[in-house]
């Protein structure tokens, strides 16, 4: 709780940086801020607190994912530099993103359906202005108002949803809903809005982690929003977007797994193999990301369907895995912006202008298409494992195939960067983007060698 | 507080809410200005606060009638940005059609 109470003070605090002149000395108290969060959130550990009413739980999941949460932020502080220093407003900028923050963390956390629609609206709301932020550019205005149609448009299907289950259940509150239908499936009269509610959430929340059918949007937003601002969307809020589908899905649905599980898992294959199939044909990288975070989206999708023991920390070490290396390539893809070209063929010489970084590159590229050592391959196995335990072997193999196709693209950024360049030109990395890439190739390195730092926590 | 319900079924504000859901869906999907869009996905929310209160009376339980509070306010900040954004987009291509938002394509 106290987490949540100092980041959006911090949020507050930033609004006034302009009014009360301490502009200069905003980041690094937004950092040691940031810093005092991540450690009550860790202190507060096994606690398992409730407040206002049940409103808010902190248990070791929701703390577990708020400091998974301030953690990336912490690293994406260091390619933000420019967005934050370079143009005029900077103080709500930098409120905006603590307000992403405190809307996410309350998605992990939240224990009533209300806090969940207020914690997701507060993120998104936010993330509109975020997305749009480039204003002279329409590419950017474009984004935001795209951005903005589908996810209110989203919001009202969730909306509907969460109406019609409170209609069938008296309440908002997640335990008593999840006891609410406990009893009434066991007495065999679940309510026609229990079943419509959980299609309509279900389809809100699948607009908003982007999975196929509904995924039309993301590309376009990834691609016109200003690049550090895609870095935050494609990491820090496809987290608290998984943490809270997963939170909702395993406390209150869980009795009607029979009913939408299956539905699920054909949405999960989907998702992957369009993410993955569509990424291959993309000239831009940015682009090409924005399909590979939707087949990412894929791979997470089938921890809930999959809804057993291990899926918990599974889905915790696929954020945190996709989370960090994305990052990564992220401070790549901020270098290629500063110069104006953002195609994977224009990655030509950049081994050559940067001597090393294609170790760390592709180390953070092996993370993302699951090769060992690295994090994401001990990520993808336990998501893999978690859904054959559950039965989903056609899922798995699905998966298996639809990550080949990955290796495919991802490889491609590296035999461009490795390519000589005729004419001279090539991308050269500014000291937080080197500092930020080999960062993020160490943590992949160290959870892919020690996968147990994750595995073991109890959440 | 129950009375009303014994006149008009609770089914028919479901229905009711049900259908107005529905425009709001359509007029999302199948207009291109800018600014009815915004006015559908107002009805489609309004819809929900409708079937809300209907039901926060049909159980006697007032928690429904406050989760209405937290959707107008939050309608009011979102369009808010969103008109914001709309404004911007005006000054930089003097239309609200949103098919002319097309400079993101492949």
């Amino acid at each position: 709780m106290n987490t949540l109470i100092i980041i959006s003070l911090l949020g507050v605090a930033a609004m006034m940086a302009d009014a009360f002149r301490f502009k200069k000395i905003l980041l690094p108290l937004i950092v040691a801020g940031l810093i005092a969060a991540l450690g009550f959130a860790v202190a507060a550990w096994n606690s398992n607190l409730s407040y206002y009413h049940e409103m808010v739980l902190f248990n070791n999941y929701a703390l577990a994912f708020s400091s998974l949460l301030i953690v990336v932020t912490l690293l994406w502080m260091i390619i933000s530099k420019n967005y934050f220093s370079s143009e005029t407003n900077m103080a709500e900028h930098a409120a905006l993103i603590l307000f992403v923050l405190t809307g996410a963390i309350i998605m992990t956390a939240f224990s009533d359906l209300s806090m969940f629609f207020v914690g997701l609206e507060i993120l998104s709301i936010s993330l509109y202005v975020l997305a749009a932020s480039n204003k002279s550019e329409l590419r950017s205005n474009e984004a935001g108002m795209k951005y903005f149609l589908m996810g209110s448009f989203a919001t009202g299907f969730l909306l509907f949803g969460i109406a019609l289950i409170y209609g069938a259940t008296a309440t908002f509150n997640l335990a008593k809903i999840a006891s609410v239908i406990e009893m009434s499936a066991a007495a065999g009269n679940t309510p026609m809005f229990v079943y419509a509610g959980v299609v309509l959430i279900m389809v809100g929340l699948l607009f908003k982690v982007s999975a196929a059918p509904f995924h039309f949007w993301a590309p376009d937003v990834y691609e016109g929003a200003p690049t550090v601002i895609t870095a935050f969307m494609a990491t820090v809020v496809k987290t608290a977007a998984f943490a809270a589908f997963y939170r909702l899905f395993s406390t209150c649905f869980h009795d009607l797994t029979g009913f939408w599980s299956h539905a699920m898992a054909v949405i999960a294959a989907i998702t992957m193999l369009a993410g993955n199939i569509l990424a291959v044909y993309q000239k831009s990288l940015k682009r090409m990301m924005a399909y590979s975070s939707i087949a990412h989206a894929g791979y997470m999708l089938m921890a809930i369907v999959a809804m057993n023991k291990i899926s918990a920390n599974a889905i915790f070490m696929y954020t945190a895995a996709y989370s960090v290396a994305s990052m990564g390539i992220f401070a790549l893809m901020q270098a290629m912006t500063d110069a104006g070209n953002e195609s994977v063929d224009s990655l030509k010489g950049l081994s050559k202008n940067n001597k090393g970084v294609i170790v760390f590159l592709s180390a953070l590229v092996f993370s993302m298409a699951g090769i060992p050592p690295m994090a994401g391959f001990f990520a993808k196995y336990y998501i893999f494992l978690g859904a054959i335990q559950s039965g989903y072997q056609w899922l798995t193999l699905v998966a298996i195939l639809s990550s080949l196709v990955g290796v495919y693209y991802y490889f491609r950024v590296i035999f461009v960067s490795l390519q000589d360049n005729t004419d001279g030109l090539g991308h050269t990395l500014n000291r937080g983007q080197w500092t930020l890439i080999i960062l993020s190739a160490f943590i992949s390195l160290l959870i892919g060698v020690i996968p147990s730092l994750l595995l073991t926590l109890s959440l | 507080m129950n009375s009303i319900l014994q006149y008009i079924p609770l089914n028919y504000y479901v229905a009711l809410a049900a259908i107005i859901f529905a425009i709001g869906v359509m007029g999302v999907l199948f207009r291109r200005n800018a600014i009815i869009i915004f006015m559908c996905i107002e009805l489609m929310l309004n819809a929900v606060n409708m079937l809300l209160t209907a039901f926060s009376t049909f159980h006697g339980d007032e928690s429904g009638q406050v989760m209405v509070f937290f959707i107008m306010a939050v309608a009011a900040a979102e369009v808010a940005v969103g008109l914001a954004i709309l404004v911007m987009i005006y000054n930089n291509i003097r239309t609200v059609d949103v098919d002319e938002l097309n400079k993101l394509q492949g």
